[in-house]
């Protein structure tokens, strides 16, 4: 049986003093969609940075495609890159090329096609997403929802084995949402990509998500379809899928005492004499 | 203080051998570096000509001043054109291009880390030193001597306007005396200078620009930082050179 596309193994990494994981375990099976959820500031992104190799883990191991991205060199690891596509949160399109040129780009910059045949590659993957009449628009002329799938364009164009969505139903609009949804959930069916997508959109993930992995204090505190999930009554997990305010994720950040901070010191010892 | 000035020193050497090491890759596609001259060199035409034909038309008069004073006004062609090849030239237009070309080249490339574009070029496995740094850097290098040579140009025809139209020098002494006192070396030390110059302002400002921190602040600081370093850096390397050229 071959590797699953990623594995992630007892996964250490701190920022500064600040733990950010301690001992994460995630496992994305080939050919599925998994969700990986979690409170806002819970290291969602940053797994995805740790994932892709932008910065190293403290401790643990994790593999894509079966290869350590720790113990990979900078070749090895752009070799890997080749084999993922990735949509950022905010599109990350180049701006100073139009919509075209910016699927086109990553083609450019690896093969050496004929004109035509680029051109068809880009207009076919523009189509896909809904955007082939957009093709010669600038980025500071799309909307939020379009800048993002015209980076989904980008991201499939070289025909990746597996895409990483990175918070990609932030900002949208319900239309422009439902877009993305449906997009994330036939270039799995279609092209049998393994997907990998970031966000605390609970409904939204639970209509496409095979499996998701919640993340808590920087430990997976449940994973399970998404049925599983909205059947479970640990406490962090019902939280997290009801919204609830506070609860195991507090509502405060924490702080000292709320007196001392607002009144002053001085007051709260004139207070106590 | 020192420790941090020197581990500074180091990180823009290493930055500059990795640039380095992707300007003949980048070569490659001409395409791209061409655009680059075109966004430093071009775009920067309009503020080297105006300001080289005021920092001529000044030294034309303050020329004119001085020589006078010992009756030699005929010889305010060579000074003017002395002047401006070797100094003035390639010294003003290195801080015009610190301020125009080089806060341009740092904030485009903070602004692209700042909105992910660069990560997202690391992402599709594309090297952003070959395909942003490089071709910016080496659009840099190739435009600056040309930029310091139309200033020379402009920069002449301002000191004769002054000089011969207003001052009524003899036109003839103005240029047969330029001609006869101007050597090779005279030009190839602006050369040099310009080019040296072209050097420090385009690596200074790629580096600044693709280390700033991705904030506006960051940004805004990294491309402040552009203009002092690569500012007093001219300066620095300007009487370098001149020491050297002078044997002194």
């Amino acid at each position: 049986m071959s590797a699953p596309p990623v594995r992630i193994r007892d996964l250490h990494y701190a920022v500064g003093a600040r733990p950010i994981f301690a001992g994460v375990d995630i496992d994305v099976p080939q050919g599925q969609i998994t969700a990986v959820m979690g409170p806002s500031g819970t290291g969602k992104t940053t797994l995805l940075r740790l994932l892709t190799g932008q910065v190293a883990a403290d401790r643990g191991r994790i593999e894509l495609f079966g290869q350590s991205v720790g113990d990979t060199d900078k070749a090895g690891l752009y070799a890997l890159r080749r084999r993922t596509g990735m949509l950022f949160q905010n599109g990350a399109l180049l701006t100073d090329l139009t919509v075209f040129e910016n699927v086109a780009f990553p083609v450019r910059a690896h093969a050496r096609l004929p004109e035509s045949v680029l051109r068809r590659l880009v207009l076919t993957k523009l189509e896909a997403v809904g955007l082939r009449g957009a093709a010669d628009l600038m980025p500071s002329q799309l909307s939020g929802g379009m800048a993002r799938r015209v980076a989904l364009a980008r991201a499939i164009v070289m025909d990746p084995e597996l895409l990483i969505y990175d918070e990609p139903f932030v900002g949208l609009d319900p239309i422009s949402m439902g877009v993305i949804v449906r997009l994330i959930r036939e270039l799995n069916e279609t092209l049998g990509v393994t997907s990998i997508v970031v966000s605390h959109d609970v409904e939204e993930l639970a209509t496409i998500a095979h499996r998701s992995y919640l993340l808590s204090e920087g430990r997976v505190v449940a994973s399970g379809t998404p049925d599983e999930l909205a059947r479970s009554q640990e406490p962090v997990v019902r939280q997290f899928m009801s919204g609830a305010a506070d609860g195991p994720v507090p509502f405060h950040f924490p702080a000292g005492d709320l007196a001392a901070d607002i009144l002053g010191k001085s007051a709260q010892v004139g207070g106590r004499s | 203080m020192i420790g941090t000035s020197l581990g500074r020193i180091g990180a823009v050497a290493l930055f500059l051998l990795r640039v380095l090491g992707q300007c003949l890759p980048a070569l490659a596609k001409p395409r791209a570096v061409i655009h680059q001259i075109y966004n430093a060199g071009a775009r920067s035409l309009i503020i080297i000509m105006l300001c080289g034909l005021f920092v001529g038309m000044v030294l034309g008069l303050q020329g004119f001043d001085l020589l006078q004073r010992f009756g030699s006004e005929d010889a305010l062609g060579v000074a003017a054109a002395l002047g401006l090849l070797k100094e003035l030239g390639p010294v003003v237009t290195a801080l015009l291009f610190a301020g125009r070309a080089g806060t341009a080249l740092t904030s485009e490339i903070g602004l692209m880390r700042a909105t992910d574009q660069l990560t997202a070029m690391e992402m599709m496995a594309v090297d952003p030193l070959r395909h942003v740094i490089a071709p910016r850097f080496l659009g840099g290098v190739i435009a600056m001597p040309l930029l310091v040579a139309i200033f020379d140009i402009v920069g002449l025809f301002g000191a004769q306007l002054i000089g011969v139209q207003l001052m009524a020098v003899d036109p003839g002494a103005f240029w047969s005396q330029m001609q006869a006192a101007v050597e090779l070396d005279d030009v190839n030390e602006g050369i040099v200078k310009s080019i040296c110059f072209g050097f420090a302002c385009s690596l200074i400002a790629v580096y600044e620009g693709y280390h700033a921190p991705p904030t506006a602040q960051g940004v805004g600081l990294a491309t402040t930082r552009t203009v002092v370093v690569s500012s007093v850096l001219v300066l620095l390397i300007d009487y370098m050179l001149t020491a050297a050229f002078l044997g002194r």
